[in-house]
């Protein structure tokens, strides 16, 4: 049993370190269609925006790196309210609209993208002082992923906690559930809804920045990363950000764990997944770990 | 495609029978251990101020929301546990509060899909629906019942709110129902309007036992043979409209005590 | 009897083309009516049936592989392939269907999307049947009919494929006017009381996936047959969402729409992008965003929609 853990040791921390880039992605995604039922699908572009900005302005240095983050999610937030803005008027028109919008701006951003970097994938360093590897029990690890896995585990942390504990998260959290309500005792739902939009926007761009090293920015990675999204938030469960985290934990150790285990079966694995879950839990597994 | 075997059709037979049917949404008790029985072919009509549970209570016979507890029983047999489309098929078929049509098809194909899906015919996928003839013929004929005959080839979307109330109930009639529910089929009807919908509602046949939920008190009293009230998810009181009319207890759930003498029109029927 | 002028007038021009254009844009038009009838697969679907799909591609793909090897190790006979294809694809659709279809809306699109991403890659991956990223070559001629020669003439290929395109399309119009097609629509516009009058809705669902995949299946079988090569390239995310898109600028729920949406979107990327130093792509982007707000009805809407301010599209996704 512990032999068994030991070689896919490696493995299975690749599936936690993804699964929490998964997370940071996923769950923009599912606040905006959970609260606005909006559906995005150029929330691809957005971590390529953040990637592309870890590229192009990480130099190994942490000045570099630094500026590459800011700079990432600034462009993301931005990102977001353009979005959130070209949307707005599309809200009583339903979702194959928004999808068509969206759509169409993912095809000119992946263009725009593709005319000022290229049509390569353009595999990012990270800061040089967590260049290398480390050795941990025995096997050697890219010292990146391991730092990553600490910070995006705390940005996790910080953005579960916001959404439940504080008066905002709460505010969020019953826009969600109700805008309706929340308009009738006054409170402006646009501005909730677009800060919502750019949050998640600006968080998937950061992911984008910091998981530059690890999943590469080029032409076609946009795609991947709203496919990928997309699965955590259905089996995640729509407005959930609990359910983000755990389906983004799961389709992680999948993509990773399951490959290595199962290569032959790679593409079904993904497919797999998401029929066993909702199977199981049509509503995604947020109802597992929720309130009422 | 119609009835089972075990269907008891007798005149002294239920048509349906509750039994200490419940309804919880978390802590909220919307209907409350209610036990009732509606002879068959009569006239059943369900009252009762706000948030008495009148539209769960039908939801939950209809089969549009399941039970959290007690029996449903529609001519003797148990569908409790039976799915709303079966129960359809059984006999059994609602009209929604808020009018609830397909409304960027005509009037014609509106009935039509609930005549096709008795007939048997809503799988076929190669002769059109405008040669079926038998699908057609019965359509037009609920059509002319309800009185909208020339509207058939209106979009359902474009009709009049009373015109589609109607509709309403004629696509109920198109599954050829021996139970149907009514959900407050007068809502946002004008007098004139109501009058008409009350006639066809009198001119229905004695086959099909109505079942209504409604806040319009001069349509209730002017319709049903049986009233049910509700209080607070609660069975109050079963009897004919003179014995409801002279409850106290009713006109206490009504208004909380104090002069009700003007609450129930006095018409009599 | 406009509908009936206007289709007359676009069967005549349709027979006309190889008369009047090039070879090379002949190809063009061949893959225009090809990319139609997936157009048409997505427009049931979507359209019809209220089912806003990213996943045809899927279908197109099992079609246009299989085929693709139908022709190099069974037949090369034209109609028995599509035949074959629309099997394969009504099979896949069958098999992967019912996880779709518990669900509406959002998570219905979502769905269809994993499984058009999924039959990407493993188009990719399953080298041995499909060749990988390599793609399918050899490809035989296809035969339009016993008896005839196989067609190597653009021309001669490109009216295989408008009669097989004439087919189905007949074969849709057919359907749509049925008690099934009524059904459908039925769902599309009110599932809740469509069950309440006795339709176990889900199996309903279910049926047009399956239809819808055997259409996209057939759609693939022409592709294979036209351009005598298959990769992965031709399913996937991108085609999925031009199908989609095709159908939308057309107009949700019109058949000739969603021909002419394809129309419009295939000269917007190959003809029109090809002109611009390739960057079809941003063409088609701007070309979606525009069309949003300007035709929200598409062009099946006609010039009405521009009338009435605000028009809302009623497709319920």
């Amino acid at each position: 049993m512990l032999d068994w853990f030991d070689t896919n040791l490696v493995s299975m921390v690749d599936g936690v370190a993804y699964g929490l880039l998964l997370f940071t992605l996923a769950v923009g995604l599912s606040l905006v269609f959970g609260m606005m039922d909006v559906l995005n699908l150029a929330h691809g572009s957005l971590y390529l925006v953040g990637a592309f900005a870890a590229y192009a302005l990480s130099d190994g240095s942490w000045l570099g790196f630094a500026l590459a983050l800011a700079v990432g999610v600034a462009a993301g937030v931005l990102g977001g309210g353009v979005l959130a803005a070209m949307t707005a008027p599309l809200s009583t028109r339903g979702h194959l609209d928004q999808a068509a919008l969206t759509l169409g701006v993912s095809l000119i951003a992946a263009e725009l993208m593709v005319m000022v970097f290229g049509a390569e994938v353009l595999p990012t360093q990270p800061p040089d002082a967590l260049g290398g590897s480390a050795s941990i029990l025995g096997h050697r690890y890219p010292v990146y992923r391991l730092v990553f896995i600490g910070v995006a585990g705390l940005l996790a942390a910080a953005v579960y906690l916001a959404f439940e504990r504080s008066s905002l998260g709460a505010l969020v959290r019953a826009t969600v559930a109700d805008r309706d309500m929340v308009r009738a005792m006054g409170v402006d739902t646009r501005k909730v809804l677009f800060g919502v939009f750019a949050f998640g926007a600006g968080l998937a761009a950061l992911g984008g920045a910091l998981g530059a090293p690890i999943l590469a920015p080029g032409p076609g990675v946009d795609e991947n990363v709203l496919v990928l999204s997309l699965v955590v938030v259905v089996i995640g469960g729509l407005g959930s950000v609990q359910g983000a985290l755990l389906g983004a934990l799961v389709i992680g150790q999948v993509q990773t764990l399951g490959v290595a285990l199962l290569p032959t079966y790679a593409p079904f694995l993904l497919f797999g997944a998401m029929l066993v879950v909702l199977a199981w839990r049509p509503q995604g597994l947020s109802s597992l770990v929720s309130r009422s | 495609m119609t009835a089972p075997a075990t269907r008891d059709l007798s005149p002294s037979a239920a048509a349906i029978e509750l039994d200490g049917l419940t309804r919880h949404f978390g802590s909220l008790r919307a209907v409350d251990g209610v036990s009732l029985a509606v002879q068959q072919g009569s006239r059943h009509a369900v009252i009762g101020p706000n948030g008495a549970g009148k539209s769960t209570l039908f939801a939950m016979i209809a089969g549009t929301l399941p039970a959290t507890a007690g029996r449903v029983a529609l001519h003797g047999e148990d569908v409790t546990a039976m799915p709303e489309h079966r129960r359809a098929m059984q006999g059994l078929v609602r009209t929604f509060q808020h009018s609830s049509l397909f409304l960027r098809c005509t009037a014609l194909e509106n009935v039509a899909l609930a005549v096709q899906r008795q007939q048997g015919t809503q799988w076929s996928m190669v002769r059109p629906l405008r040669r079926r003839r038998a699908v057609l013929e019965r359509s037009h004929e609920l059509l002319e019942g309800i009185g909208l005959a020339d509207r058939s080839e209106a979009l359902a979307g474009a009709l009049s709110h009373g015109e589609r109330r109607q509709l309403e109930v004629a696509v109920a009639l198109g599954t050829d129902p021996s139970v149907l529910l009514l959900d407050e089929p007068a809502a946002g009807m004008s007098a004139a309007e109501t009058a008409r919908f009350k006639q066809m509602v009198l001119e229905l046949p004695r086959e099909i036992t109505v079942m209504l939920v409604e806040h319009d008190l001069d349509l209730v009293f002017g319709l049903a043979e049986q009233v049910t009230v509700m209080h607070l998810g609660q069975h109050l009181l079963t009897g004919t409209p003179s014995e409801v009319r002279a409850s106290e207890d009713v006109q206490q759930a009504y208004l909380g005590a104090e002069d009700t003498s003007d609450l129930f029109p006095q018409e009599a029927r | 009897m406009r509908r009936q002028v206007g289709y007359a007038l676009a069967l005549a021009a349709l027979l006309a083309v190889p008369w009047v254009i090039g070879p090379y844009a002949v190809a063009t038009v061949s893959r225009i009516l090809v990319f139609a009838v997936l157009a048409m697969s997505v427009n049931l679907l979507t359209g019809i049936t209220g089912l806003p799909t990213l996943g045809q591609s899927a279908y197109f793909g099992v079609g246009a592989y299989t085929g693709a090897l139908t022709a190099i190790h069974l037949t090369d006979l034209g109609p028995a392939q599509v035949v074959i294809a629309a099997l394969a694809g009504a099979v896949a659709a069958a098999l992967t269907g019912p996880v779709a279809v518990r669900a509406r809306g959002v998570p219905f699109l979502m769905i269809t999307l994993a499984i058009g991403e999924i039959a990407y890659s493993a188009a990719g991956r399953l080298d041995t049947i499909t060749r990988g990223t390599d793609g399918l070559s050899g490809i035989p001629p296809v035969v339009a009919a016993p008896g005839l020669a196989p067609t190597v003439n653009e021309g001669l290929v490109y009216y295989y494929v408008l009669a097989v395109f004439l087919v189905l399309f007949a074969v849709i119009a057919l359907l749509l006017r049925s008690p099934l097609g009524l059904t459908l629509r039925g769902l599309r516009d009110n599932e809740a009381r469509l069950t309440a009058v006795g339709y176990h809705t889900t199996r309903y669902a279910l049926a047009a996936y399956v239809i819808a995949g055997a259409i996209a299946g057939a759609a693939g079988s022409l592709w294979a047959s036209a351009q005598r090569f298959v990769a992965p390239g031709d399913l996937g995310f991108e085609v999925a969402a031009l199908a989609l898109l095709a159908v939308i600028i057309g107009g949700v729920g019109s058949m000739w729409g969603a021909c002419l949406g394809a129309a419009v979107v295939i000269l917007t990327r190959d003809y029109i992008g090809g002109n611009l130093s390739g960057h079809g792509p941003l063409l088609l982007g701007v070309l979606f965003v525009l069309a949003v707000y300007l035709l929200p009805r598409g062009i099946s809407g006609g010039v009405r929609q521009w009338r009435r301010p605000g028009a809302k599209r009623e497709v319920a996704a």
